[in-house]
């Protein structure tokens, strides 16, 4: 076996079993350093297919970005998760059914594309002409220009829409406002009063 | 049938790598994980979200093969529009649920039945 086939091997062996935990393990904060591994090896995976750009952009953005806001999410909120488990058993035969059928059906149809589809046909092998960024830069800023633009939309949407959930604005809570404080005058900010002896001020 | 030979070329795993139907297969593997996740785990929101960043990592990695055996580089083009969904779809799913929790007090699916008329 060559070196390529045990490392496709190894990596596919521990993504595959760290996703299997992913949707197993009691505690969540356990399944989101598995989710973290399985996009690791998934790098791996690409790495070997010759997408490096691809890989180095899936450890940025999974593991460096998507993972720690569900690990921070799943830190912040105090939720009873044992509670939530309630129904693994109970689903657990009528999904493991769906997904029997499932997997039969995709393993079925892909042995079908990739010994006699387009694929089959094309000659393996052959060093690339240009690097991998090079040959997405070419092909993402030419023929997928608007694509990438309406990329960078869903993104700002994205998080315009994360910030508009979250913010609040508590009733009770004292805030600066530099205008009011700009606008002050010795005239609003201080009073005159004529004070009785012996009764002070009333607020 | 002749493939169209397109002048940006990714590279190809050589004769000695392993095939693309054990990609395919691995992937598939990967996304039946994912909907087993979420079948099993229907109750816990945040679970059910990282079963779907799965079955995305799934659909990329379907891109990526076919992309590297076709000799074409826009299958991993595609995977980065599905990359930055992914990751904006967690960013806004996230927030939904930090926002649920502080109006609820707990995140469990079978209470989110307020819009039902």
């Amino acid at each position: 076996m060559s070196l390529q086939a045990i490392a496709f091997y190894v990596l596919s062996t521990i993504m595959l079993v760290s996703a299997a935990l992913v949707v197993t393990r009691r505690n969540p904060v356990h399944s989101v350093l598995f989710l973290i591994l399985s996009f690791f090896t998934a790098a791996g995976l690409f790495v070997l297919l010759g997408a490096e750009f691809l890989a180095m952009l899936l450890v940025v953005v999974y593991v460096g970005a998507v993972a720690v806001l569900f690990l921070f999410v799943v830190m912040m909120l105090d939720v009873d998760f044992a509670e939530l488990r309630s129904g693994f058993a109970k689903y657990l035969p009528a999904g493991l059914l769906l997904a029997g059928f499932l997997l039969a059906e995709m393993l079925l149809v892909t042995s079908a594309t990739a010994e006699h589809g387009a694929a089959s046909r094309v000659a393996v092998g052959g060093r690339p002409a240009i690097p991998n960024a090079e040959a997405i830069g070419r092909v993402l800023y030419t023929d997928y220009v608007y694509f990438f633009q309406a990329a960078g939309l869903v993104l700002l949407t994205a998080m315009i829409g994360a910030i508009v959930l979250t913010l609040r604005h508590r009733p009770g809570v004292k805030r600066q406002v530099v205008a009011d404080q700009t606008a002050r005058t010795p005239q609003t900010g201080m009073a005159l009063r004529q004070v009785k002896t012996g009764e002070g001020i009333a607020e | 049938m002749n493939v169209p030979h397109l002048p940006v070329q990714a590279f190809s795993p050589g004769p000695e790598g392993v095939g693309l139907t054990a990609y395919l297969s691995v992937a598939a593997i990967l996304f039946t994980i994912g909907v087993l996740g979420i079948f099993v785990n229907r109750r816990n929101i945040i679970v059910i979200m990282m079963a779907v960043e799965l079955i995305l990592l799934a659909v990329n990695i379907n891109l990526v093969a076919f992309s590297a055996y076709l000799h074409d580089v826009v299958g991993q083009v595609f995977a980065m529009f599905v990359l930055t969904v992914a990751a904006a779809e967690a960013a806004v799913g996230l927030a939904i649920l930090v926002t649920f929790f502080r109006n609820r007090g707990g995140i469990a699916v079978d209470d989110a039945t307020m819009m039902k008329g």
